[in-house]
């Protein structure tokens, strides 16, 4: 039975689950009754001197049948007395000793205000402190969240300023909204920090009422850019903590977050680095209980595949992101259709014939009753995938290795004169190919 | 009505095929992501084990098959049979709030299917025994509810001896549910998970009293079924010719389907389930003519509805307010027709083969004392005849009730 434990910069809990600082940590009732169900952890929400928030605060992307692929929102940190969160968080911590219980804080940027909020949190027994550098909307206007986040210099002071009175270890929360995530890593680092957690969410504005005009989540009218999250960033999530993970001047460990809903997301974001795992939207879409599949499906992956612990593979995919200057230009791929499963919808054709290389011909349906609809042009095919990608039924068309003689060669290797290039499919050119089929 | 089957082989088993053929991975995984994933779910609330519906479903869509198929059979030993055979039309699937949207429901029996067969497939071990307790627990037949009974006990560490009077363990899972719905080998496969965790199997012993049980073990569980089908009671219901449906199904499920003789005009006495089964096989199996004779009205018979549209899709007869007086030879020993009385007098309806199918009598070859607390009851014995998984659920709660009574 594959062992889950995680020790986190020195945090350890049960698993590597924690509850991303959001809407679902905001009380004891909640934390109480996600740890009841099986989180290893916990990120209180954001605490600071109180807000006021808008009514209307959450925007949704569906697609197709599916709620939620992507959610933004435009709600502030905690509305709740300071005094009030700590006494929770200590009363937490007492009733769930084991599990990772850590304050997500934000206060503006002044010395004494982070000195004062730091210690007051230390008091409360809280296992880490996570520093809000990440959220995009409202409290950036006021020069906190990612308004400290988007510039090194201020990371790095602030980190400092913690650092100068923090005894349990301190997170960075990074934003996504920068050009270079790693600049920032890369100050957070400098001025101290234990670990990192990312991403934060995305600016965004989900959609437009056609009717009225306003913006969504709309508020009396108008609306404000909001934090973008939910499925939809997990690959924007996947490459920033491959970056930072994959970065030799970040050696601390990295809490990954961003559209996490499944035990599958999780194994990637570890594989890709992550020590932890951070949720927020898919509890906000179905509930603490996901906690139960999240922890079931990881350890049966596991013991299939033989890691016992999760050091097993953390970082296992780290290895092979690669600039695209160091990949293989002679490793040559062939699409292939298998024609029993083949439900003969010619998406493939329509996107290879409209949107990519021309690789693919047509067949009459009425040929000979019951044939192949589409059939793969060979010489003409550039293995992009976007055929598989389109193609409804699994595993119909796969991508084959074509085998040559050729030793594999790189873009850096090649423009430095060194290696050869193995012959190559040319692109068909549209005009003449529907002339021909005429 | 011993003339040779008129079907080909190939007839034959595209006629006992699955009815719901499994999910492709493709369908499973675009089903079960249709799945709401709702809370206090009513589709879990409708099953009489609880399986939790949406948690199984939402690890189908995970990609978490052994922990969808854990989910199932942690809580339902007959997993397996229950995603073939199970009336999930008024169960689960009836429960589904999708109905309400005006939508198909989720195919839950399907996708239940697709992830048991993934351990099944696969032979995967679920499930240990409990540490030995020492105690000894005796059951009187292997039927679903005494198996599911004898699976928790094992869980949870009690040695459990299972006894049985046919040669082969499952009960009417092995022996008595529609061909097209439950093949024996399935139910068989099932029952051999259930026998890996140390249960021990004495077949062809029947019981005829608790008493000596009693004696030797520390509790007893009684889960032998019904008794057998009830006789019309009419003039030439003893006529070769004439059979009853449990008889004329088990031969079915037993043999080479062209082994089990069926006559040209079939007629079917009976309006419940077992009627359904025994019209359609007969129809199936090559009759020309199947019917059902049911002495009530349409709307009377006990039947499922979509039992008996599926009767109606395999082109049966139904004769209603038709109440059978005798079966008439014809001089030979065989039989030439079923004489009815209905509203407009007596009628003859030419057959040449009759099944009976009017319900099952109580057991009369095994009695036990009706309030010792060390004898515990389930399955169609208890309950009067349900389904699998009602007899699954009542085992289920034997064992945990044996369990505290063992325990202290």
């Amino acid at each position: 039975m594959a062992d889950l434990r995680t020790s986190f910069a020195g945090i350890t809990s049960p698993n590597p689950f924690w509850l991303a600082s959001g809407p679902p940590t905001n009380t004891y009732g909640q934390v109480a009754k996600a740890f009841d169900q099986g989180w290893g952890g916990a990120v209180w929400k954001t605490i600071g001197e109180p807000i006021i928030n808008v009514f209307s605060r959450y925007g949704s992307v569906d697609l197709g049948q599916n709620r939620m692929m992507g959610f933004n929102n435009i709600e502030l940190i905690s509305d709740r007395p300071i005094a009030e969160n700590l006494k929770e968080i200590a009363e937490v911590k007492r009733h769930y000793p084991k599990h990772a219980v850590i304050a997500s804080l934000m206060v503006e940027s002044q010395r004494a205000a982070w000195h004062t909020m730091v210690k007051q949190t230390e008091d409360t027994g809280a296992d880490g402190i996570e520093l809000n550098f990440g959220c995009p909307h409202g409290m950036s206007e006021r020069g906190m969240g990612s308004a400290v986040g988007q510039v090194p210099d201020y990371t790095c002071q602030i980190v400092e300023w913690v650092k100068e009175v923090a005894t349990i270890p301190v997170i960075v929360k990074l934003t996504p909204n920068v050009t270079d995530i790693t600049y920032i890593a890369r100050a957070a680092v400098t001025g101290g920090a234990d670990a990192l957690s990312l991403i934060n969410t995305i600016n965004s504005i989900v959609g437009v009422d056609l009717l009225t005009f306003e913006p969504q989540p709309a508020v009396a009218g108008k609306s404000s850019h909001g934090g973008y999250c939910g499925p939809a960033v997990k690959p924007i999530a996947l490459h920033l903590v491959s970056a930072v993970a994959g970065d030799p001047s970040v050696k601390i460990p990295i809490s990954g977050i961003g559209g996490i809903a499944s035990w599958r997301d999780a194994a990637e974001f570890i594989a890709l680095g992550a020590g932890t795992l951070q949720v927020c939207t898919a509890v906000m879409h179905y509930g603490f209980r996901i906690v139960e599949d999240l922890i079931d499906g990881l350890s049966n992956w596991m013991d299939e595949r033989g890691h016992r612990t999760l050091a097993d593979f953390r970082g296992r995919a780290l290895p092979r992101v690669a600039k695209w200057e160091d990949l293989d230009l002679n490793y040559h791929l062939l699409a292939h259709i298998d024609q029993d499963k083949c439900i003969k919808c010619e998406l493939c054709w329509t996107a290879c014939e409209d949107g990519a290389h021309q690789a693919i011909r047509r067949l009459p349906r009425d040929n000979g009753g019951g044939g192949p609809v589409v059939e793969i042009i060979e010489e003409a095919c550039v293995g992009c995938n976007l055929c598989a990608a389109v193609c409804p039924v699994q595993d119909c068309i796969t991508m084959r290795q074509v085998p040559n003689a050729y030793v594999p060669v790189t873009w850096k290797e090649y423009a430095a004169g060194k290696g050869k290039l193995a012959p190559r499919s040319e692109h068909f050119h549209t005009a003449a190919w529907s002339t021909s089929a005429k | 009505m011993s003339a040779p089957n008129p079907l080909t082989d190939e007839q034959l088993a595209a006629n006992f095929a699955d009815i719901a053929p499994p999910l492709t991975n493709d369908a499973a995984l675009l089903e079960a992501n249709k799945c709401l994933f709702c809370h206090d779910a009513p589709c879990t609330i409708a099953c009489p084990t609880h399986i939790d519906v949406p948690a199984f479903i939402k690890k189908i869509a995970s990609g978490n098959l052994r922990g969808s198929a854990r989910v199932i059979l942690d809580v339902n030993p007959f997993g397996h049979s229950c995603a073939r055979a199970c009336p999930v039309e008024v169960l689960c699937e009836g429960a589904c709030v999708l109905n309400d949207r005006d939508e198909q429901p989720i195919k839950i029996a399907l996708l239940q299917r697709h992830a048991t067969d993934y351990v099944l497939a696969r032979k995967l071990t679920l499930f240990e025994p409990g540490l030995q307790t020492g105690k000894r627990v005796a059951i009187v037949g292997a039927g679903p509810a005494g198996l599911a009974c004898a699976r928790d006990l094992r869980r949870r560490g009690h040695a459990v001896t299972v006894f049985e009077a046919k040669s082969q363990p499952g009960g009417l899972n092995t022996y008595g549910i529609a061909e097209y719905k439950l093949k024996s080998d399935v139910a068989l496969a099932e029952v051999q998970d259930i026998l890996d965790l140390g249960v021990e199997l004495k077949t062809g012993v029947t019981v005829s009293s608790s008493d000596d049980l009693l004696a030797r073990y520390d509790a007893v569980f009684i889960g032998v079924g019904l008794g057998s089908t009830k006789r019309l009671g009419i003039p030439g219901d003893d006529l070769p010719g004439v059979t009853d449906a449990l008889s004329f199904i088990e031969h079915l499920k037993t043999h080479p389907y062209r082994d089990t003789a069926v006559g040209r005009q079939v007629v079917v006495i009976g309006g419940g389930n077992t009627a359904i089964d025994a019209v359609t096989q007969a129809k199936r199996l090559g009759a020309a003519t199947a019917t059902i004779v049911y002495r009530r009205g349409e709307a009377d018979m006990p039947c499922y509805h979509y039992e008996y549209e599926l009767a109606k899709r395999d082109g049966c007869g139904f004769r209603f307010n038709a109440t059978p007086q005798r079966v008439i030879g014809n001089g030979s020993g065989t039989i030439a027709a079923l004489e009815v009385k209905t509203a407009q007098g007596n009628e003859l309806i030419p057959c040449d083969m009759v099944i009976v199918a009017i319900g099952q009598g109580e057991r009369t070859d095994l009695t036990w004392p009706k309030h010792d607390p060390r004898i515990f009851v389930g399955g169609d014995c208890a309950n009067g005849g349900a389904e699998i998984v009602n007899a699954a659920a009542e085992g289920v709660a034997a064992a945990k009730q044996i369990d505290e009574l063992l325990s202290h």
